[in-house]
């Protein structure tokens, strides 16, 4: 349903505004031919394309590929792009959901491995600075925070390629996307600075979180019939008190993982890598429909998918949400 | 010989920032094995508190506690941290207000109570868990084998009860302390609950601390009982020292508050006006005085200076300026005919 | 990979003992620790556009390109770009081509695929070319005619080779032969391309064109087998009949190149085949792939202007940095058009006045100053260009910054003395337009002539506003600010879009209003000029031409900022793209 939606929203934007501003199909298909193409070109662009075509049958075209697939002419012959079809790009003509596919494992890489990073370290800092609460600690590390969530990344990222890569040549060059089934070695080197500077950015949000979370927690009735138990601070604080506070740690992370799944704009952008949220600015510099619509709903996947495993990883963490 | 647990001259104070809390300031008593003590008081007197310091679980925001704890021969004030940590649970523990926020509501009943277990005995889980069915039987918890792994907010408010009480025995502990065990409980279940603590207390033969704003509850079980007011002792004695001969116009106070089965639940007989002392700007003279129907029957001494705690007799203590006849004399003529109105 | 880092952690260490003092020329400290030190020779500023840097024959090694976006297409039937056509000369060999040698000599078009140039019949309307022998692709079948008819054909397909140039659509008698895709096994029916032989092409067009050797240069004419032809696809694996072959290709990603076995260099007087392989990555961020370039881990950038806006301060500011850049001309003027539509610049007199207002010298200032921006412009034609004579009828050199006594004088003649107001038009995304406007309305306003800015979004630009005649008049656009580029360098290639008449359409024009049937005519007659010679004097008269009706305002004659790490070799820019030379390019 949600997806229904998201493809709509997409593709009105994509028609009706320009229709708005008066452009023709013929204006519409111009953005698609070379430079300096003649009329005839673009006429005919505009009709390959379905330009001419009101919305809806635009619309039912795509939905169709979806669930039937459709057949296209790539020249001398015709190919077959089978269900669920996200149909070709426009610009490149590439087919859109392989592109696509191509790309997660990047994506991936990226947000799986930087999520790793700042769950760690947030809900660490998190933890110590809730328990030392006022401490030097606990005001440098907030404050670090504080920084962390306002920088924005592309800024955090450019300075740290130019220390971390440039000045001191500690990690290798980022673009270089090596899959982990090649050299998992050669990976981590060319991701860590993308999940370092990631996790800079999510961390801090999470250590905050955790902060918050721990500071009511280690006040709640049930730490202190803990410690009267005679357990030792360790297991308290790691045991019944962080365990509480995973709840609503979990619902961010659940959200944020499905976020960046659908695509780390900035972060892609930044250190060149390939992933899905780079092809999402592509797409829209391009103004290339096919390619928006299919990472929009791709992106819309992910998010739903994130949220429904939040929800049943909920029941596992709070018995309380379980159903009978 | 001295006793089991004795408590000297206990002071916990919490520095903030708006001042000294002086939660507990001075609270003396003991207490011996097979014995129950009540201790009595309003909300924010430092009943909790005294019973927290006893376990050591007072730290944290910087308490600073002195005077003497006992316990079977041992100081606990001056004690180990860690050392006052292997105590816990095994040789004093505690059940809490409201079971519900006292147990952890991501584990297992019997999770929690192996937990308990396995702190202070080196024993495999299975065998722990073994033990645990064998506590929830003990308490009145019916299909223990089954309850065990059931949450706590899979059991009824009495059941949690029973499931904490379970719990704090489960090491067989010499010292339990029951802060406010009833309170959350609606009546009849308070009772069973009551009668299940009288029971356990005789068959561990254990010392029972319980702590409440409710005389109905010590009525039923006390051999002492400790009064307090503004983190002091105000009156301690036998419990028909308190029922029958009671010294102090606040005991008399907490008595006209009782709800009895003849009266109405809303009527109170000699309510006591105002509230609670600020534990910051305790009042000058007798802490009492501001509310006290009788302070200007000692005149500025009220005011000006605090009273003693001093015995009135065979161990009755009682911290009030007026003198011990003239408060026989008000209890006799005044009070008590008050209170046995029908 | 292993060298590199080990490198790297020298580097590391250095550049640790000189982090204290290294934020602020953070290139010279990597450079000093790269090459600056040894025995490389000092460099010097501009070195490369006039001789070939760091000549060398030795082999081996990887060149690393890098590119911000992607190419249109790496298919040679389907693009359109001087940096897609400069590259996909590494695996496609059209029937002509410039001659890759510095100075002016590289724009010189000599034979590749063909043994020589074509030759004329027909008063030029007919072009034969004569292949030349031993050439083979790479799996080592050989080339033959049918394949460069074969890839002609492909190429007037726009419904799914949509990027290329259309001048064989345009120029070709074609007898409604529409490609070979929509025509499927009739290529004999495509007679406007004849293959008497195996080794003969024959090209017949509608109309005579001098300058066809040009058209022969475009990767279209490169040989593309029918059998593994596969239309929209085959940019996945291009077949080569150059020194390099696709190895892989991740499309918007990474291509990879590597030697082609069947190249063989008795046949190819024009490239080496230095490095063992060939490495562009694709879509990557701008401003740290300068930074990348800057340090020496890529070896070249692929775009038509060099360096961006961000280490284009650093080049220029640090000369340590500088020794190893190079501004060079590029085929692009920035110019306003002035709307004979939009009164009173019906009046050729208040268009003249416009030309001499205008401070040429603080639109340069916008575009980026005289070495990441251009020289002024003393007229529209790029001076780099064959053909190209110098005039200055408004006197440009001596004013730089504008003429205003004579711009009253026109104004008078005119019949506007105190002025006029008109709206100038700007693409909004563009920094260096919107200043040009505001420059504009500065210089203007000192004889009267009143200016409202006004933006517009560039991907529309052309298609909905200043491009379209009908919203240009109606909303008073009496200038629009501008700029073109040529597809090669000679006239007809940077001319015909912009100053034709006869291209305006409805909306989506190049030609912004420059209406003058005498333009019109020179234009027919130079095309049809057989004589190059004669013909780059033709063009020289169209650049007057469109001085003296004063349609046009141009002021900035662009420059592209080019960096070249020192390891780079055999590296000199190419007078024809405007950048450097990638087919000579190694790193060994």
């Amino acid at each position: 349903m949600l997806l229904f939606v998201v493809s709509i929203a997409t593709f009105a934007i994509f028609f009706l505004v320009p229709r708005l501003a008066g452009m023709s199909a013929d204006d519409l298909a111009s953005r698609y031919v070379g430079k300096a193409a003649n009329a005839q070109v673009i006429h005919d662009t505009a009709i390959r394309l379905g330009f001419n075509d009101p919305v809806i049958v635009q619309y039912g075209r795509f939905v169709k590929g979806i669930f039937v697939g459709v057949d296209r002419n790539y020249g001398p012959g015709v190919e077959h792009c089978p269900a669920p079809c996200l149909g070709y790009s426009y610009v490149s003509q590439n087919p859109v959901l392989p592109d696509i596919l191509n790309r997660l494992p990047i994506t991936l890489s990226m947000a799986l491995g930087a999520a790793v990073v700042w769950v760690i370290f947030g809900v660490a800092t998190g933890v110590v600075s809730a328990l030392r609460r006022g401490s030097f600690f606990d005001r440098l590390s907030m404050g670090i925070a504080l920084a962390g969530v306002s920088l924005p990344i592309f800024f955090t990222g450019i300075v740290s390629l130019a220390i971390f890569r440039d000045q001191l040549g500690l990690v290798g060059d980022v673009a270089d996307w090596v899959p982990f089934s090649e050299d998992p070695l050669t990976w981590a080197n060319n991701l860590i600075l993308p999940w370092v500077t990631l996790a800079f950015l999510y961390a801090a949000g999470y250590a905050r979180l955790t902060r918050a979370g721990m500071l009511e927690t280690m006040s709640e009735d049930y730490i202190r019939t803990a410690r009267a138990k005679g357990l030792a601070e360790r297991a308290v604080v790691l045991k019944h008190g962080l365990r509480a506070t995973l709840t609503p740690v979990l619902t961010m992370f659940g959200l944020d993982l499905g976020l960046l799944l659908g695509g780390a704009v900035l972060t892609e952008s930044t250190f060149s890598l390939p992933g899905i949220g780079k092809y999402a600015v592509d797409a829209i510099s391009n103004n290339d429909l096919p390619q928006v619509m299919g990472v929009t709903l791709i992106a819309a996947a992910f998010i739903i998918l994130a949220n429904l495993i939040v929800d049943m990883l909920y029941a596992v963490v709070d018995p309380r949400v379980r159903l009978a | 010989m001295s006793p089991f647990l004795d408590v000297k001259d206990l002071k916990i104070h919490f520095p903030t920032d708006d001042g000294l809390v002086k939660s507990v300031d001075g609270v003396t008593f003991s207490l011996e094995r097979g014995k129950t003590l009540g201790i009595v008081g309003e909300s924010g007197s430092g009943k909790s508190v005294t019973s927290l310091g006893i376990l050591g679980l007072h730290k944290g925001r910087g308490a600073n506690i002195s005077g003497e704890i006992w316990l079977d021969g041992e100081e606990l004030v001056g004690a180990s941290q860690e050392h006052v940590r292997g105590l816990r649970g095994k040789k004093m523990a505690m059940i809490f207000q409201d079971p519900l926020s006292a147990m952890h509501p991501f584990y297992t009943v019997g999770d929690q109570i192996i937990e308990a277990y396995r702190i202070h005995n080196k024993v495999s889980k299975a065998v722990a868990k073994k033990h645990a069915i064998d506590m929830l039987g003990r308490v009145g918890i019916p299909e223990p084998g089954r309850r065990v792994d059931s949450y706590p907010h899979e059991f009824s408010g009495g059941m949690r009860q029973r499931a904490m009480i379970a719990m704090a025995l489960s090491c067989d502990p010499e010292l339990l302390i029951a802060d406010e065990p009833t309170t959350a409980l609606d009546v009849t279940v308070q009772a069973q609950i009551l009668d299940l603590m009288r029971d356990l207390q005789r068959e561990f033969d254990s010392a029972l601390i319980i702590i409440t704003h409710d005389l109905g509850v010590v009525a039923e079980l006390s051999d002492d009982i400790l009064v307090m007011y503004g983190g002091k002792c105000i009156e301690f004695g036998s419990a028909d020292d308190i029922f029958y001969r009671p010294e102090h116009p606040y005991t008399w106070g907490l008595l006209g508050s009782m709800p009895r089965l003849d009266r109405e639940p809303t009527e109170r007989l000699l309510p006591i006006k105002g509230s609670p002392p600020s534990l910051i700007n305790v009042p000058p003279g007798c802490a009492f005085h501001p509310r006290c129907p009788y302070a200007e029957r000692t005149g500025d001494k009220a005011r000006t200076e605090a009273p003693a705690l001093a015995e009135t007799e065979g161990g009755h203590l009682v911290r009030c300026h007026m003198a011990p006849a003239e408060r026989r004399a008000l209890w006799e003529n005044e009070i008590k005919p008050v209170l046995e109105t029908p | 990979m292993k060298i590199r880092s080990t490198a790297s952690a020298v580097a590391a260490t250095a550049a640790l003992a000189l982090l204290a003092s290294a934020c602020g020329g953070g290139g010279g400290g990597s450079k000093s620790s790269t090459g600056g030190g040894d025995a490389a020779p000092a460099s010097q500023y501009n070195a490369a556009v006039t001789q070939v840097v760091n000549p060398s024959t030795k082999t081996g090694g990887t060149l690393r390109m890098g590119m911000p976006g992607d190419f249109d297409s790496v298919d040679p039937g389907d693009q359109y770009y001087g940096y897609a056509w400069n590259f996909s000369r590494f695996y496609t060999r059209a029937l002509t081509m410039f001659k890759p040698v510095p100075g002016e000599e590289g724009l010189q078009l000599v034979g590749d695929l063909a043994e020589d140039l074509g030759k004329p019949s027909d008063g030029g309307k007919t072009w034969t070319y004569k292949l030349r022998e031993g050439i083979k692709f790479e799996d080592g079948t050989p080339v033959t005619s049918k394949d460069v008819k074969y890839a002609v054909a492909r190429s007037l397909d726009k419904d799914i080779l949509p990027s290329g140039p259309t001048y064989f659509n345009d120029w070709l008698d074609l007898g409604g032969y529409t490609g070979p895709y929509k025509m499927k096994g009739k290529l004999d029916d495509f007679k406007a391309v004849e293959t008497p032989d195996d080794r003969t092409v024959v090209f017949h067009l509608k109309k005579a064109y001098g300058g066809f050797d040009y058209f022969a240069m475009l990767p279209q004419t490169a040989p593309v087998p029918e059998a593994k032809d596969t239309g929209s696809k085959y940019k996945e694996h291009p077949v080569s009949t150059g020194p390099y072959m696709f190895k892989s290709h991740e499309l918007t990603k990474r291509i990879e190149l590597v030697k082609n076995p069947n190249w063989d260099p008795a046949t190819d007087p024009n490239r080496k085949q230095l490095n063992d392989s060939i490495e562009v990555l694709l879509g990557q961020n701008e401003d740290d792939l300068d930074q990348r370039l800057l340090s020496g881990k890529i070896d070249v950038k692929v775009n038509s202007t060099g360096v961006a806006a961000n280490a284009r301060k650093k080049v220029l500011t640090d000369d340590k940095v500088k020794q190893y850049a190079d501004s060079a001309l590029i085929d692009r003027t920035w110019f306003t058009n002035i709307n004979g539509d939009v009164k009173p610049f019906d009046n050729i007199h208040c268009r003249k006045a416009v030309l001499y207002a205008a401070d040429r010298s603080a639109i340069q200032g916008a575009y980026g100053g005289p070495d990441a921006g251009g020289d002024v412009a003393l007229s529209l034609m790029p001076p780099k260009m064959t053909g190209y004579q110098k005039i200055d009828p408004y006197g440009v050199e001596a004013n730089p910054t504008g003429n205003v006594e004579k711009a009253k004088e026109e104004l008078a003649a005119c019949g506007q003395p105190n002025g006029f107001s008109t709206t100038i038009s700007f693409r909004n995304e563009r920094a260096a337009e919107k200043q040009t406007a505001e420059a504009l309305q500065q210089s203007l306003g000192r004889v009267g002539i009143k200016l409202d800015l006004k933006g517009y979004p560039q991907g529309d630009y052309f298609k909905l506003y200043a491009g379209k005649p009908d919203f240009a008049k109606k909303n008073n656009l009496g200038l629009m600010v501008y700029g073109w580029g040529a597809d090669y360098p000679e006239g007809f290639g940077f001319f015909q879009q912009i100053v034709d008449s006869r291209v305006i359409r409805p909306a989506g024009n190049t030609n912004l209003g420059v209406k003058d049937p005498k333009i019109d005519e020179l234009i027919d007659q130079a095309a049809a000029e057989t004589d190059a010679t004669k013909r780059g004097a033709i063009w020289a008269q169209v650049d007057k031409q469109v001085m003296d009706s004063a349609f046009i305002l141009p002021y900035v004659w662009a420059h592209g900022l080019f960096y070249r790490p020192p390891t780079l070799k055999n590296v000199f820019v190419s007078q024809n793209w405007g950048m450097y030379e990638f087919l000579t390019l190694s790193t060994q």
